[in-house]
């Protein structure tokens, strides 16, 4: 002990800090998800590579959380200010529409080539970023409680989603678009990288620059933060936004997996799953303490349990039961 | 060690030092004994013996009704309170006085079931007590009305008074008899206001009464004030004073926690000092003069800051960092034209509601003038945001430390580069070893006391969260430094440090505006002061004016 240097001396023993750490009742829960899994199905965590492509529950999972992933993101972060964003739903739904509306008037004449998808995706991003505006506006210039802001386009939303698709499932013929949601770049699928890059951009531009100092600051104590000179409403107003960004990626990734935009049914119920996913990986509800790698692992939990309930057999509906016996489960845990 | 009569007088050390002494004019009002005034809980018996102690002066002694010994309580590491103690008497009020970290907050979280002693006991005539939560403290007849009122805003006075113990007819709230009891028992603090009114729409004075009506509600027979006065002004206090006479004239024990001297001589007839958690003494006010008190509590001569310096003063062409002329807001602020000069200390006094936190926020650009102009070194300034003030080189202080200085749950490094990072904006991070290199300099330069720049500042005492605060506008090198009540609820130490530096800083030709509600601050630290009254700028002075000269323009007779 004499010649041990201070620093580990002030350490705490390896399990304590392990059991201390925000990431591990999260990463415990998805560790024993996962092998419950394996046990009750020995092929459960089967990988297998054919044809040059990764196949296994594994890669299912991270495929379909991958939209879940991309709007928990955006909601921690807005949790973080002492936000809410109930809206996601909805605007995923629009951001799908747009994206089918605008490929089906571009590809009506015939016409192919790319110019249509990114077309594609840059309308349904831009619709959803105005969404997200509109949701900040509310918020910070109007001054109204979150929850209500961003009800008002979680109800308008699906409305105006339904105008623009006329009422109907848009149906979207035209293969480029398909890549989004189920095409594979270097064996894994392309969603992976889409919320992989949005993670690691995050997570980047928190830490290499103050905008983390300034979001935990203004979650903690938003007068204290403005007092400071931060400027804690253009920062608020821009993560709203980011969040209807977030919710637009979610909204490609969703209409190009299934090929059409149901504007009724895009992501329905996807705001509490989202905020179910940042709760379980460590956020503060309250705001300020934020963890981004915790929602992603929150969200992969949600997408474990619903592969894990069809991969037993069991019927949809123990689902929800199940889902909620986690869900206390973990917060029991997590609470100090 | 025991304080109760039981004793005979003069074999304890704390006996001695309450030989009956003069007293000063205050005490020296002859006040009935408590008597059967409807109130059967505040009833005391007289004790024998007891009259021939008053005739002569001698403070009031009467029953020990609380009694507490070698206590001790650790939190962590960290030694709250090591066999501290004291007693406190029926009809008697008692100062309990010490440095932020001496063990005050604890002991009272002690007594009132909050916390728990690791050893030690209390007793409650002559009963030992062990309250398992603040409510049971409450039932054994100990209440507390804490420093920020903790009843609820949105309910209604009457309902404020009677939650958790509703009259019921039927098994309903008799809304009758709480309406009827609240105005009943405000009576008692000769307070008439709509009880049915939410509290919140009530000045912080009028909360407190109302906390304090609800302690009677509760058949109290102590009654802790933690603070009670940090937020009030001085006609406020005057009044709240009054109520605790009255009070202590029905045997009720009140044992009052405050950091202002002169109130502890106002209105205490006994004095316990808490220093390192340990008890230092107890004593009658006129046997601990002022300068004494300071040294019981803080263990050492404290050296007052050397204040202004008469001979350094400041040249007469020294530039002007801010000017404000016929600045205002209405509701707010009358127009208002002062200048602030590089290495001057602005000292700005006046009562609460006057105008000073308006006038700092106005000129930080906190709230928008919407009359009058600011020019900031010469250039005219149109504020929209702090921001544009940090950008320009101002820095605040705020009056609220905890809701708008610190940001409780970072730490003190991220407290200290807050503002000098926004200015900096989000994109030019800087890098973690200068934050690190900022925050120990801070620490070290203005004696911040804590664990390392990675604590919480929510963990530091209220003079060391202050010091954080001045650190992280320091940090930004101001060129104007608004300082709007720095020195309030922090200990003496801290209060002379701060203000020591605030001198060293105008010296090095840094423009401050001190604003203070205490005139001996103002005329020891000002080269000028100014006095806003009812909104207006009532006047300036020169530095170094005499504190009645001060005091008038800030009552505004004369």
């Amino acid at each position: 002990m004499a010649d041990a240097t201070p620093v580990r001396q002030d350490r705490a023993p390896l399990h304590r800090r392990l059991l201390a750490h925000p990431l591990f009742w999260p990463l415990l829960a998805l560790a024993l998800l996962l092998l419950g899994n394996g046990l009750l199905n020995p092929g459960f965590l089967a990988l297998e590579w054919r044809d040059g492509r990764l196949y296994g529950n594994l890669v299912d999972i991270a495929n379909r959380a991958a939209p879940l992933i991309l709007v928990s993101l955006g909601m921690t972060l807005v949790i973080a200010v002492r936000g809410l964003d109930i809206s996601v739903g909805a605007v995923l739904a629009i951001a799908a529409t747009v994206a089918a509306w605008t490929i089906g008037r571009m590809t009506a004449g015939g016409e192919a080539g790319l110019a249509p998808l990114f077309a594609a995706i840059g309308a349904a991003l831009a619709a959803a970023a105005l969404c997200g505006l509109w949701n900040g506006l509310l918020v910070v210039k109007v001054g109204m409680q979150p929850i209500i802001a961003t009800l008002i386009l979680m109800v308008a939303g699906r409305g105006v989603a339904q105008l623009i698709s006329g009422g109907n499932i848009l149906t979207i013929y035209y293969p480029p678009y398909s890549f989004i949601g189920t095409g594979f770049l270097f064996g894994l699928p392309f969603s992976l990288y889409v919320a992989a890059a949005v993670f690691i951009a995050l997570v980047l531009l928190l830490d290499r620059t103050a905008l983390g100092l300034f979001v935990r600051a203004i979650g903690h104590n938003p007068v204290a933060a403005h007092v400071a000179g931060v400027r804690a409403r253009a920062i608020t107003l821009s993560l709203y936004v980011f969040s209807g960004f977030c919710a637009g990626l979610a909204g490609l990734l969703v209409s190009s997996n299934v090929a059409s935009a149901d504007a009724n049914n895009a992501g329905q119920l996807l705001e509490l799953d989202a905020i179910l996913a940042v709760a379980l990986g460590g956020t503060a509800l309250a705001g300020g303490r934020f963890s981004l790698a915790g929602s992603l692992v929150g969200a992969v939990i949600i997408q474990t349990i619903t592969t894990s309930i069809y991969a037993i057999g069991s019927a949809p509906q123990v689902y929800y039961v199940v889902k909620a016996l986690l869900v206390v489960a973990m917060t029991v845990l997590q609470s100090p | 060690m025991s304080l109760s009569l039981s004793r005979s007088a003069g074999d304890g050390p704390l006996w001695s030092l309450l030989h009956p002494p003069a007293v000063d004019g205050l005490f020296q009002r002859s006040l009935p004994r408590p008597a059967a005034d409807g109130l059967s809980h505040s009833f005391l018996p007289p004790l024998a013996g007891e009259g021939a102690r008053r005739a002569d002066g001698g403070p009031r002694v009467s029953a020990t009704v609380l009694h507490a010994e070698g206590l001790h309580k650790h939190f962590g590491a960290t030694r709250a309170l090591d066999g501290a103690g004291m007693a406190l008497r029926a009809g008697e009020i008692h100062a309990l006085m010490g440095q932020n970290g001496a063990g005050k907050s604890t002991l009272i979280k002690l007594l009132t079931g909050v916390e728990h002693p690791d050893a030690g006991t209390v007793t409650l005539d002559g009963r030992t007590i062990a309250p398992a939560n603040p409510l049971d403290a409450q039932r054994e007849g100990i209440s507390t009305v804490y420093q920020e009122v903790n009843l609820c805003p949105n309910l209604s006075v009457a309902e404020n008074l009677y939650a958790g113990r509703y009259p019921r007819r039927f098994g309903l709230v008799d809304w009758r008899r709480v309406r009827a009891g609240a105005r009943e028992l405000l009576a008692e603090l000769r307070l008439d206001i709509d009880v049915d009114m939410p509290l919140s729409s009530y000045p912080v004075a009028i909360q407190q009464m109302v906390a304090i009506a609800r302690a009677l509600g509760v058949s109290a027979r102590v009654l802790i004030l933690d603070e009670p006065t940090s937020s009030l002004d001085e006609g406020e206090v005057r009044e709240l004073f009054a109520v605790m006479r009255r009070l202590r004239e029905r045997g009720m024990a009140i044992l009052f926690v405050t950091h202002f001297l002169d109130q502890v001589y106002a209105v205490s007839d006994r004095i316990t000092v808490l220093r390192n958690g340990a008890l230092v003494g107890e004593y009658t006010p006129a046997e601990l003069p002022q300068a004494a008190l300071v040294k019981a509590m803080v263990g050492r001569e404290v050296e007052l800051a050397a204040g202004r310096d008469a001979q350094a003063a400041v040249a007469d062409d020294a530039p002007v960092v801010v000017e404000a002329r016929g600045l205002a807001r209405r509701g707010a602020l009358h127009p208002v034209t002062l200048q602030v000069k590089a290495g001057e200390v602005l000292a700005l006094g006046g009562l609460l509601g006057s105008g000073r936190t308006e006038l700092a926020r106005l000129l930080f650009g906190l709230d928008r003038a919407d009359a009058g102009e600011l020019r900031i070194q010469g250039e005219q300034a149109s504020l929209r945001h702090p921001a544009d003030a940090v950008a320009r080189g101002l820095a605040l202080c705020p009056e609220e430390r905890k809701t708008e200085g610190i940001v409780a749950e970072l730490s003190v490094r991220e407290n200290i580069v807050l503002a000098l990072q926004a200015r900096r904006g989000w994109r030019r991070s800087l890098p973690r070893a200068r934050q690190d290199e900022l925050a120990r300099h801070y620490v070290e330069l203005l004696g911040v006391k804590t664990a390392g720049i990675e604590s919480p500042v929510g963990a530091l005492s209220g003079g060391n969260q202050q010091k954080v605060v001045l650190a992280r506008w320091l940090a930004t090198q101001p060129k104007l430094l608004i300082l709007d009540e720095p020195t309030r609820g922090i200990d003496i130490a801290a209060k002379q440090e701060i203000m020591a530096e605030v001198v060293r800083l105008a010296r090095e030709g840094m423009a401050v505006l001190f604003i203070s509600a205490e005139i001996e601050e103002l005329t020891r630290l000002g080269d000028r002061i100014a006095v806003l009254r009812e909104r207006h700028l009532a006047g300036e002075l020169a530095g170094g004016s005499d504190g009645g000269q001060v005091l008038d323009l800030i009552a505004g007779h004369g």
